[in-house]
Order: C-alpha cells, then structure tokens, then sequence
C-alpha cells in the first residue's frame, strides 16, 4: 500500500510539478509570516521580525530541494536536465559528437544486420510449428562404407509403425517440363508420404492439401503447389483449385496452394526452391532394396532426439536380430536421427558464429574508440568539471551526467545504425549467397531491434565508464591550482588510454588473424587444381519430358534419345565459335549441387550384396572426357561404338577405383547399379556393367574434396532425362544461350532450355559461401585496423601535446631532433607491440575454433601469425609518424614561452 | 532555562507524527505544539521540518489539505492517516523498549554487575 500511496504522490508530484512549486512557496511563505507575526507579538518592529524569521528558517532554496527530493521528484528532473546538458555539449563539439555517433552506428548497425541473419539462419531456421520435433532419419551402413545409404520400404513401415513418431514421410525430388505457358519451363516437384503437410503443420493458403492416412499406391494425380508457381504460371488465379496443369505431358488437378513463404526444408537451393508436390506410395516388399529417398519425421511430443535415438537404436537391434539375412553382421546397420534444424543449418554454423564474433569485435572496438575519445575530452573538460564539483555538483550528479551522455551517444548511434541499415537492405540482402541455407525470410524484427537497443545500452556503458570513473575520483585542489594543465589526475587518465589502446590491437589482431586465415584457405581453394579445365566452356541444360504413360514418351527408348542425343550434339558443332561439344545428364555438370546416388553391386561381393554403398552417377558421350581435360590412367574412354546395341560399360574416377578395389586392376570388373534420382533416366541398371576405364580424380563434386567415388555411363546407352549440352570454343557468353534454345527448340519446339552457365562462373558461384564470410570478416578486420590506428594516434598526439614544455626544454638542452621522434615512435611501438602479444594468444584460441572453416591452411600458420603482426605494427608506427614529427617540429621557444 | 537539546537522529519524524495525531496542524503549527510539549527543551531546525512532512507524507503516514489559518490565512493542513497511526504506535514502542533498555545500563551500580 505504501509503495502504492509513494508512487501516486511520485506521480502527482511529477505530473503536477508547477501546482507543487506554488504550493511549497506558499506554505514556507506562511511559516515565516506567521513566526514573523509571533515576533511582532513578542515586541520587535516588524522588519526586524521578518529579517530574523528568515534568518532562522535557514536556506530555503536548500530546503526546497530536499522538499523535492523527498518526494522523489528530482531524479526525472535530474534526467531531463542532464540530457538537455548533454546534448548541448554534444551540440559544441560537432566533430567529436559525428566521429562518435559514426563510429558506433557502424558497430550498431553492422552488429544487427549480421545478428538478423543468425536470428533467421541460425536461431529460427525452421519455419514450421515446433521445429524441434522435426528430424531428419538416415540410415547408415558403416560396414560398407556408406553414410546416409537410403532407406527400404520396409524399414520405413517399421518406422511408421514404431511409437517413436507422430508422422514420418519419403521425400523425392525432381523436375518436370511445366507447358501450357508462353515458354516451356521448368519446374521443381516432389514426390512426398500423404503426410508430408501434416507433419510439417502448415496450412495451405488456398484449397487442402493431402489426407495423411490416404494409402492409394503410387503418385496420385492431386498436386498442391508453391505460391511461387501459383503467381508465375497461373496469375494468381483465386479459382486455381481444381484446374489441372500439364507436367511432363500428364495432366494434374491442383488441390492446393501454399502460403508465400513456404519451402520444403530441403538439403540444396533446388530442393528447397520446390514448387510442386505430389503424393505418394512407395510399396515394396524387399527389405534390402534400399531407395534413395528422403525420410523425415516428427517425434512424438515431449520425446527428446536422446530418447527417440535409443528407442530407435532398440528397434533396430531387434530388426538385425530378425531378418539377419537383409541385415548381415559386418554391413553394421544403423539408423540416425539428425534434428533437421541441423541438417538444414549444418555446415554454416561455424562461418555464422564466426561472423557474429567478428562483428561483436567490431563493436567493442569501436566502443573501446569512443572511450578513448572521451577521455581526451574528459581532460580538456576536467576544468569544467573541477568549477561545477566546486560549485556545489555532487561528484555522484557529475558521474551520472557523463554517463548520460555517453548513453545518449551510443543511442543517437544505435538509432543512426538502424537507419543506415534500413536505408542498405536491399544492398546487403543482394551479398548474401543464395547456398545460404534460409528458409525464412530476413527481417529486422523486433528482437533484432531489442538487441540492438541492449548492444548500444551496453556500448553506451562500456565506454561511458572509464571517463565517468575518472570524473569521479576527480582530486578537486590540484585541478583547479594547476588550471586544467597536465597533472598527476592525467597521468592516470593516460594509463587508462594505453590500456584501451592495448585493447584495440589485441582484438584487431585477432580479427586480422581471422581473416588472413581464411583468405589464405579462400585462394587455396580458388587456385587447386581442379583435375578439369573450366575455360571458355559454357553448359546449357534442357530436359526431356517423361510422361507417365510410356506410350506417348517420343524419347522412351534409348534408340529414341540416342537419335536425338546425335542431331542436338551435330547442331551444337556448327553454332559459332564451337570448336568442342558434348552431352552429359545433368549430375555431370561440375559442381551442380544436386546429387545423384545410386546403390552399387559389385559382383562376387557377398558381403556387400545384401547392403549397398551409394556412389555418384552420371552419363556421357565419348567426347566430355576431352572437353573437360580429364585424362584417362588406365583402360579406355568411351567411344562411338558403346551405344544401344553394344553391352553396358563404364569409366569409373580413381577414388572409386582406391574404395572399391584398392590394390587390384579394376578393369574388366562388372557391378550392376541401383536407381538414381528418380523420373529422370536412372533407372536400377539390371545387366552387368563392365568397367573399361579409370579417369584421373577431378573436384567436379566438391572443390574441398578430391575423391568422391564417381561412376560415368556411356549417355548413348543408358539415356539421362536431364541434358546438358557441353560447348567450348571461342563463346559469345551473352548471344550462345538464345543460340543454343533456337538451336534445340528447332528439333523439338516443346523442349525448355535453361540454366545456362560459364564453368568458370560456377566455380566462382561454388565459393561464394566461403567468400561471403571472407569478403565480411575481412572488411571487419581492415575496419579494426583503422579504428585501431585512430586510436594509437589519438594518444600519441595527446602525449605528445602533453610534454611540448618537456620536449622543449629538451630540445633547448640540446636534443637532436630525430632523438625526439624516436621516443615519440618508441611509445607507440611498445603499445603495439603489447597489443600484439595479448593478441596473439586471442588469436591462437580463435584460429583453433575456427579450424573447420579453414582449407589447406593451419590454424596456426606461421605466415599468417606473422605477415598480420607486421602489418599491424607498421599501421601503428604509420599512424605515430604524424604526431612524431609533430613533436620534432616543436619549437622551444615558443613552447617554454607558454609556460 | 538549559540549552535546549539537539534532536536525536530519527526522532523527528516520530514526533511529527505524535504531534499531527493530536489533531490536524499546519507546518509552523508542528514546531509550536512540539516546543510547547516539550517545554521549550527541543530544539528543531525549521529548515528540516518540511522536508520531514514532504517525506512523511510521500510515505502515506500523514496527508494533507489546505485550510484556514486562526488568523484567516490560507494554511496547509496536516493530518495522521491509518497507516501513519499504526506506524507512530510501532515507532512509540521501539522508542520506549530502548529508552527503558539505555536507561537500565545507566543506572546499573557496581554491585549489580
């Protein structure tokens, strides 16, 4: 009740200031009348009467403020009063108040834009309800040295059937030939279990999606679709459900469209860029027959990714007890649960916590600037401070003030922040790389924006504290005796700057290590040998529709497609400038994302016949070996003569050739292989294929990774429904797409072309993730640096205008001129190199726990250690030279004078 | 007359409140009646009184209203309130308890110890 009645007389008190100034005057008006009027009765004259009331009274304007301030009034009061002073005083010295307010805007601002992309990628990557049910289920085949090796049929019965999910679903992907509009285009589908939208709890935004218990096999022809390819082919028709669309030629009814902002959490850009889905029934009854397919899954509410794992772990203990045969002891079967928050954020999360941490050393480098600053002001303004300590200012009012305006600072550069970064989305957004695993859009949102409220509170106070402490302890006397000239309260003041200059280096050095090291790793990657030569060589893709129906499929056959393969590669020849063509599917693209897996049987391998390993699949004609550059080691390449007719061979790459038969000659050995992606020509391969070549290892899966087992088929026999079509030559890159369409379209008018890309730009794209973090660490870093520099020739100059008199009188003793500049450069160079040091050992700790981020490259690569302190250290002799010479310069007449 | 007494730290406000609770007075009006009650043997700043009733009644222990003087000016008037009549018996009684309790230490003979 108290606190009750406190706040309301705080309230009335502070709402109705004026009425209780008057009121106040009035009442200690009629105490001293009225003792005034006492006296008079008591026989004094009555002026004499009111001069003694006063008198006893005591001070009433002392009296009034304790009035005030038992009402709890003055600390608003004080507050106002203190940011009116300070924004005048801000007002005075523009120049300090715009360096200031710039330097922590960039802190604030690059602090929230990198922060909103972790709160989007890292903190809220699922746009789904209740991500943390979702997980992804692989299974793994330790034994035969496959990871994520697919899952059967059966298996995912039992999956279903366990009590460890609420849902679980396969998911597959293709692409499907969209017709219908102006061109042909292409599009991205999935083949999804019916309970696919159930488990991830979003609502269509339009129509239904699928019943999670329907059991019909196969696909259905019910579709939903993306609000993207709602909006793109169909122009937002509000009636779209129960219209059809034509895919691959069949005919599907739209039974739903999605909310905007949708995606399917998929592994890759293509598979999260999905515009279609289709149910779908996979029924098989061979348990070892694994699929390549997707599963994901919803745990059952309350059950932890643990507890779910050893439930999971039981259940397939007692699987391998029961079907030991599809299970044999050394394939060592298990099954995985991966939280798909993992999966989807996985291999970025080291380069986002390291950018946070970079740009949080940013922050604190420029607050740790600021504080440098102000305590320059602070002793130019310790007169000021001494006269209004003197003048009766509490030293606690006198700290609060000055942490009032740095507070105001840091916000005023808060807010500059936000707004530099509203003003730059658009720019920023457009650096981010589209690899960036992100299904939700980035928004500065209202966390984003309370984050950074709390940085610019935190920086406000962080670089407040040190001036504010130093005004605290202010030796009053001594400030005012010496007038304001340097004394022992600035010796101080000096050592504090040099701690905060240390400071600035240590972290810049760390920054600078950051970014040296994945520079370093970043050219590593950009200058290995590929094993394939990327120049001047363009890949177009296009895709041969495949209809549901076989019949009415003109490139059905593999004669049929051959036929075709054969005029499309003899057209490619005579575009201009061509000197070199070929076919690939579209898993032979270099660095294409999308992968490719088959299940490989090896003959005579028991062991490895019941349980598959998967590798990279692809096809090719004769000629894409030659036009990559990729050299054969042993046996043959492909030649006109492995077509339709002639039995199935392959070239495999010498990874393949080291895991599967090291220490034997590969040549001549025959395997079978499972399908690949599905409903574009990977069929399961049924008859013998014979290995007839080995390539030498090319990083066209993976720059960072070498040897990816690989597996090439001759095209012209195993017919791919995705194309790429090869060019090398002297190429116009911006006239040969609509070349290469006109070209393909005069075979077939009904077939889309797409995609088309210089190699050399899709060795660039496959980097731009590393790139990304460089490009940002690295401006980080040369920011530090400049901030740093700032910083040591800030208290260089200060020291140097401090001792003009001492440097004077040396100088008239007789000093060289060069003697002075080299103390001046030696205080700066100790401080540098003590900066160094301290962050040395930063970096060492930083570069361990960066070290998966790292290529070709230690995490303590003595180059980097080193050029990185050199260069530190010269910016720093640069950024004194200034105020040394200076110092050189002083002229001691003129200095001694002023004393 | 002796010298009047300086006023031990924290009394005033219980004898604020002893001499609002006699009946409502304005601020001059709390320094006579306290003189007069005391005879003349406190001594209060006039200067800390106010201050003493702006915190007393911030506390919610008195509160206040304008009103006649005797001599017909306006006044400010100050009443005790419930919680100000609760709070003065507590004060009142810790007062008593540690005047009896100094006052049997300083009367304690040798033999008694």
């Amino acid at each position: 009740m108290t606190l009750w009645s406190r706040f309301r007389s705080w309230l009335r008190t502070t709402v109705r200031r004026s009425r209780m100034e008057s009121e106040m005057d009035a009442e200690l008006k009629f105490h001293i009348e009225a003792y005034a009027e006492d006296l008079v009765r008591k026989g004094l004259p009555r002026e004499e009467a009111m001069r003694r009331a006063r008198t006893e009274f005591g001070g009433i304007e002392r009296a009034k403020e304790e009035c005030r301030e038992a009402r709890g009034v003055t600390f608003l009061e004080s507050l106002i009063q203190d940011i009116r002073y300070s924004l005048r005083v801000l007002r005075k010295s523009p120049g300090f108040t715009a360096i200031a307010i710039l330097t922590i805007a960039l802190g604030i601002g690059a602090t929230t834009a990198i922060f909103s992309l972790v709160d989007a990628t890292l903190l809220h990557p699922l746009p789904y309800p209740h991500p943390e049910e979702l997980v992804r289920i692989e299974d793994d085949l330790p034994g035969a040295g496959a990871t994520d090796a697919g899952i059967s049929i059966p298996e995912f019965k039992d999956l279903q059937r366990s009590e460890i999910f609420q849902y679980v679903v396969l998911e597959i992907f293709g692409s499907a030939n969209l017709t219908g509009a102006s061109q042909p285009s292409r599009m991205q589908y999935e083949g999804v279990s019916p309970a696919y939208f159930a488990m991830l709890g979003v609502k269509p935004e339009l129509g239904q999606t699928f019943d999670p218990q329907d059991q019909t096999p196969g696909f259905t022809l019910d579709v939903v679709i993306s609000d993207g390819l709602w909006k793109r082919a169909f122009g937002s028709d509000p009636h779209i459900v129960g219209r059809s669309l034509r895919a691959d030629n069949d005919l599907y009814r739209v039974i739903g469209v999605m909310p905007p902002g949708f995606h399917d959490p998929g592994r890759t850009v293509g598979e999260r860029n999905t515009e279609q889905w289709a149910a779908l029934n996979f029924s098989s009854a061979n348990r070892s027959l694994r699929l390549p397919l997707e599963t994901v899954g919803r745990l059952k509410p309350g059950l932890t990714v643990a507890a779910a794992q050893s439930q999971l772990d039981a259940l397939v203990a007692s699987l391998r007890e029961q079907f030991p045969d599809d299970y044999p002891a050394d394939s060592k079967w298990t099954v995985r649960l991966v939280p798909l928050k993992e999966n989807v954020v996985g291999n970025v999360r080291q380069s986002l916590i390291l950018l946070l941490g970079a740009v949080a050393l940013v922050l604190v480098i420029g607050c740790v600037n600021v504080a440098n600053l102000l305590l320059a002001r602070a002793s130019a303004r310790s007169q000021e401070m001494a006269v209004r300590q003197a003048l009766g200012a509490a030293s606690k009012r006198l700290v609060r003030q000055l942490l009032t305006e740095s507070l105001l600072l840091s916000l005023l550069g808060g807010v500059a922040g936000l707004v530099i970064l509203f003003c730059m989305k658009g720019v920023l957004l457009r650096l981010i790389p589209e690899s960036l695993p992100r299904l939700n859009d980035l928004s500065i949102n209202w966390t984003v924006m309370l984050i950074a409220l709390a940085a610019s509170i935190a920086a406000g106070v962080i670089f407040g504290l040190a001036p504010a402490r130093q005004a605290g302890r202010l030796n009053l006397a001594s400030t005012l005796r010496v007038e304001g000239r340097g004394s022992k309260g600035s010796t101080e003041q000096t050592r504090t700057r040099r701690v905060l200059v240390v400071t600035e280096f240590a972290l810049s050095l760390v920054l600078m290590v950051a970014a040296g090291l994945l520079l370093r790793s970043f050219w590593d990657l950009y200058k290995v040998p590929l094993g394939f030569n990327p120049q001047h060589v363009m890949s177009v893709q296009l895709w041969l529709p495949s209809p549901n129906d076989p019949k009415t499929d003109i490139y059905g056959t593999a004669a049929q497609e051959a036929v075709f393969a054969r005029e499309l590669l003899r057209r490619s020849r005579l575009l201009p400038g061509v000197q070199e063509a070929a076919l690939g599917a579209e898993p032979s693209i270099p660095l294409h994302h999308d992968r490719n897996r088959s299940a490989l049987i090896v003959e005579g391998r028991q062991t490895q016949s019941k349980q598959t390993p998967l590798v990279e699949r692809s096809q090719v004609t004769p000629e894409y070996f030659h036009l990559l550059g990729i050299p054969v080691l042993r046996g043959r390449l492909f030649n006109d003569g492995d077509d339709e007719h002639a039995p199935l061979v392959a070239v495999i790459n010498q990874a393949m050739a080291e895991t599967y038969w090291r220490g034997e000659n590969p040549l001549g050995k025959r395997l079978r292989l499972g399908a690949g992606r599905a409903g574009v020509g990977q069929r399961a391969i049924k008859t013998w294929i014979t290995i007839v070549g080995v390539i030498a290892d090319a990083r066209t899966e993976s720059l960072a990774n070498a040897s990816v087992p690989q597996i090439y088929l001759s095209l012209y026999q195993e017919t791919p429904k995705e194309l790429a079509i090869f060019l090398r030559g002297d190429l116009n890159a911006s006239a040969i797409p609509e070349e290469v369409r006109a070209m393909v379209q005069s075979v077939d008018p009904e077939l889309p072309v797409y995609g088309a890309q210089m190699l050399n730009d899709a060795v660039t794209a496959s980097l731009e993730q590393r790139r990304f973090s460089m490009d940002i660490v690295a401006a980080f870093a040369v920011t530090a640096l400049l901030l740093a520099a700032l910083g040591i020739y800030g208290v260089i100059s200060y020291i140097v205008s401090e001792r003009t008199h001492e440097i004077g009188i040396r100088l008239a003793l007789g000093a060289q001129r060069g003697d002075v500049m080299r103390i001046v450069l030696r205080q700066g160079l100790s401080l540098a190199i003590a900066g160094a040091a301290v962050g040395l050992v930063g970096a060492l700790i930083v570069s361990h726990l960066m070290a998966g981020l790292l290529y070709g490259v230690r995490p303590t690569d003595p180059l980097t250690f080193a050029g990185v302190s050199i260069l530190l250290i010269s910016v720093a002799l640069l950024a004194c030279y200034i105020p040394a010479r200076r110092a050189m310069r002083v002229d001691p007449l003129v200095a001694l004078r002023y004393e | 007359m002796d010298k009047p007494l300086d006023l031990l730290q924290g009394t005033l406000d219980m004898l604020i409140l002893k001499a609002v609770s006699l009946g409502p007075l304005h601020g001059y009006g709390v320094l006579l009646r306290i003189q007069q009650i005391s005879k003349d043997r406190l001594e209060i700043q006039q200067g800390s009184l106010y201050p003493a009733l702006y915190r007393l009644e911030h506390q919610g222990w008195i509160t206040s209203e304008w009103g006649e003087s005797e001599n017909n000016r306006k006044a400010k008037y100050y009443r005790l309130t419930a919680a100000g009549k609760r709070r003065l018996q507590t004060e009142a009684a810790k007062w008593n308890t540690m005047a009896d309790v100094i006052a049997g230490i300083l009367h304690t003979t040798p033999e008694e110890v």
